[in-house]
């Protein structure tokens, strides 16, 4: 308690610049003016206005997934609410720390519906770890600050706190600082010693090991993306990442055989299926990575380490499961393998290594380049070239260019590739970007858009103009729907149902518009200068770079098929269904 | 169809006792859980039962194979305002005991059967009238149906029941 009373508004401000917050990405409005008051009287927190909501959501996950911290989002009752959920629904599969504060008519008008009023706490209910209803001032500031300590602790996730306008007014004593814990919420960092004893003896005894890695070796900090490089270059087996994960591990290693699943490496998926003791280390069986489940990997011993209990035997079946967090638990199996492996020595993996490089040399994702039109493949190359010894950061939006962008980008670093995996969210890539610049000021990022994706979240290059972001953004114009025109391609007899994208904006023009610089690029010949130009442009870039409109993205296993029945590039006979396949998604 | 698990699971009830925060919105949020993921409820109960009221109860009732089981837990235990989550069914001898109160209009004739199959269920009379009695019964979910059913016959009006209570056997808390 202070001698002081506050109002709810400032014990909400007070209390993010207690927890380390310096901005806060928003969206005004009736039920939140409180709020924006207390903002203006003060100078500790940016406030960065987006242009939806839904935006807010996305700056803040790319702002978090980027620095490692909590993003914290501001949005009023009402449609600022509903406007959020998309956001937030993605934070949650993809286990993003984020707060979200909204504005809520005044407690005493509650379920009467009052001018915007929504039932938020009801509405984000799922798709929140954890949401409040603050009903008393007093109980504010150590709700905020539970809050936090319910984001960031165990599987991180989206917390809304719903304050009504009357209790931001109120005034109160209690005040809360530092860390508040949960009353009951204890997630286990520590992994079980004798379940990682039993895993490191598993993995010791393999022939054939491969390290399956996710977002959670991200979320684990950066001290877990080092100790999965110490383990992995130690035993000397080989690993692949999900989309999620990438960048925890250096793509540019010989161990690394890029990204596993639906668009994955020949060499990745093979080695999955053909390995005989799998780790995977914070990834949790999605279905886009394992395929047919029951086709998945049949020969192999499973190592699962995750924070989250419920990930493990939820689709596929695990020998060896520990919970926990992956920093906390790789570093125990490092100190488990170096004291009782080392010395007697593991099995030489030169067999198993013969035989991957045998599938690398499919060179799966080679692809046939043209003289007269850009393949996207051909700009992610470039792309890749021009930027990899940059200070860069990549976000995506979702389509065939975000799995380009995941096999041709060699991400190096963690925290440096912010894309919408669970929840597959177009319009997530601009605003990511526009929060991950926020962050890192002077740092290149690029957001790897479709012309189709980009059009959902294009009126934040207003927000990006605001405050001179200079974020870049490289389309693959394909006029079309990509992705969904492959699957009409694969599934639907090539029946292109409403994919195509008609009447689009002239990005050139559209960039101007907003005070930015256009380019517009359609030779392969051309492709070097327009990224240069884009790169060297000291502000906000939009490239229209106009790629062939009919290329697929390959490999792939198509649903309802196994790791090792994969389309690849060169494939030409007629692809077949698999059974039930056009009914999964 | 491709499934899972090719091994023939057998589906049993399980009876979970879920220890929550007692706030608003936290039953919404495990019922939810259930809904949303596409799992059974048989039963339920729920109610404070510290004596601050800061703790509830939920006890449920679910039918699933033993994987889909072991989902349910981990995925409750995971939901913040969730303390703890116990298996009576797998943690052994557990006592099950739920009350219906049963309305029924007796004519004459029915009247002595009604109050035959009461006692033989040692149900007792709550509320009666020149025509009616509300019984209270308590037992196991299948000695209620039970009742319920014979009263059928008994000039049955209506039924209410609280859902299951239930608690391992011996010394131990959850
Ligand atoms: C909000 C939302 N709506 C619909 C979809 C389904 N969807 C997935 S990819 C895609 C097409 C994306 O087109 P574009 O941005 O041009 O990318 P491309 O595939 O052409 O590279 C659609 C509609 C989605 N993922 N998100
Ligand atoms: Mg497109």
């Amino acid at each position: 308690m202070s001698n002081k009373e506050f109002s709810g508004a400032e014990i909400i401000i007070n209390s993010l610049v207690d927890l380390d917050v310096e901005v806060i990405f928003g969206y005004p409005g009736g039920a939140v003016l409180p709020i924006y008051d207390a903002l203006f009287k003060q100078d500790k927190i940016r406030h960065i206005l987006v242009r939806h909501e839904q935006a807010a959501v996305h700056a803040a996950e790319g702002y978090a997934r980027s620095t490692g911290k909590v993003g914290v989002v501001l949005v009023t009752s009402g449609p600022g609410a509903t406007n959020a959920v998309t956001g937030l629904t993605d934070a949650m599969l993809d286990s993003i720390p984020i707060i979200c504060i909204a504005g809520q008519v005044p407690a005493h008008l509650i379920g009467s519906d009052a001018f915007q009023e929504a039932d938020t706490v009801g509405i984000t209910r799922h798709c929140t770890k954890h949401n409040y209803l603050v009903r008393n001032v007093d109980t504010l500031s150590k709700t905020i600050h539970e809050a936090f300590y319910v984001a960031t602790n165990g599987r991180p996730g989206p917390v809304v706190i719903d304050v009504p306008k009357d209790v931001q007014i109120y005034t109160s004593k209690d005040i809360h600082s530092g860390v508040v814990k949960h009353r009951s919420y204890r997630p286990e960092a520590k992994g079980d010693i004798d379940q990682i004893k039993q895993a490191v003896t598993l993995l010791a005894g393999a022939k054939k090991p491969i390290f399956y890695t996710g977002g959670g070796v991200i979320n684990s900090g950066p001290a877990a993306a080092q100790l999965l490089r110490e383990m992995v270059q130690l035993i000397g087996a080989p690993i692949t990442s999900t989309l999620m994960g990438l960048g925890a591990y250096p793509a540019s290693d010989k161990q690394f055989l890029g990204m596993l699943g639906m668009h994955g490496t020949y060499e990745a998926n093979n080695a999955m299926h053909d390995c005989d003791v799998m780790v995977c280390v914070g990834a949790r069986f999605d279905d886009r990575v394992t395929g047919r489940l029951d086709a998945f990997s049949p020969n192999s011993k499973k190592i699962h380490i995750d924070i989250d209990r419920s990930s493990i035997n939820k689709t596929v079946r695990v020998d060896v499961p520990i919970v926990g967090d992956v920093a906390h638990v790789l570093e125990d199996m490092l100190k488990v393998w170096k004291a009782t492996i080392l010395e007697q020595g593991s099995h030489s993996y030169d067999d198993w290594w013969a035989q991957i490089e045998q599938w690398r040399s499919r060179d799966c994702l080679k692809y046939k380049s043209m003289d007269d039109v850009i393949m996207p493949q051909y700009a992610l190359e470039r792309l890749q070239e021009l930027t990899k010894d940059k200070d860069v950061y990549f976000t995506t939006e979702v389509g065939q260019h975000q799995m380009w962008a995941a096999q041709y980008l060699k991400l190096e670093k963690p925290n440096r590739w912010m894309t919408s995996g669970g929840l597959g969210t177009m319009g997530y890539g601009f605003p990511a970007a526009i929060g991950v610049q926020i962050a890192h000021k002077d740092a290149l990022v690029i957001d790897v858009a479709g012309e189709a994706s980009i059009q959902m979240n294009i009126q934040e290059l207003s927000t990006a103009a605001q405050y001179d972001l200079p974020v870049k953004i490289f389309i693959l114009n394909n006029e079309y729907m990509g992705m969904v025109r492959q699957w009409q391609e694969l599934n639907h007899g090539a029946r292109y149902s409403e994919s195509y994208s008609e009447s689009l904006p002239d990005f050139v023009a559209l960039a101007k518009a907003y005070g930015a610089h256009g380019i517009v690029v359609d030779k392969p010949a051309d492709i070097d200068g327009a990224i240069k130009e884009m790169i060297e442009t000291d502000g906000l870039v939009v490239v229209d770079c106009r790629v062939a409109k009919f290329a697929n993205c390959f490999p792939m296993v198509p649903s309802g098929a196994a790791h090792n029945d994969m389309i690849m590039p060169d494939d030409d006979e007629e692809i077949k269904e698999f059974e039930g396949g056009s009914a999964l998604v | 169809m491709h499934h899972a698990h090719k091994e023939i699971e057998i589906v049993a009830c399980h009876t979970l006792s879920i220890i929550v925060d007692n706030e608003a919105g936290v039953l919404a949020k495990v019922i939810g859980l259930f809904s949303g993921r596409g799992y059974n409820i048989e039963n339920l109960t729920v109610a404070p039962v510290d004596i601050e009221g800061t703790e509830s109860r939920i006890t449920v009732v679910t039918k699933g194979t033993p994987h889909v089981i072991e989902q349910i837990k981990a995925q409750l235990d995971r939901l913040v305002p969730v303390h703890r989550v116990g298996d009576l069914t797998e943690n052994g001898p557990h006592v099950e005991r739920e009350l219906a109160l049963v309305k029924v209009h007796c004519e004459n004739a029915q009247q002595q059967a009604a109050l035959r199959i009461a006692e033989a269920f040692r149900a007792k009379i709550v509320d009666s009238s020149f025509d009616s009695y509300i019984f209270e019964v308590t037992g196991k979910s299948d000695k209620i149906t039970a009742f319920v059913q014979l009263m059928q016959d008994a000039g049955l009006v209506e039924v209410v029941r609280t859902g299951v209570a239930a608690l391992t056997r011996g010394s131990k808390a959850l």
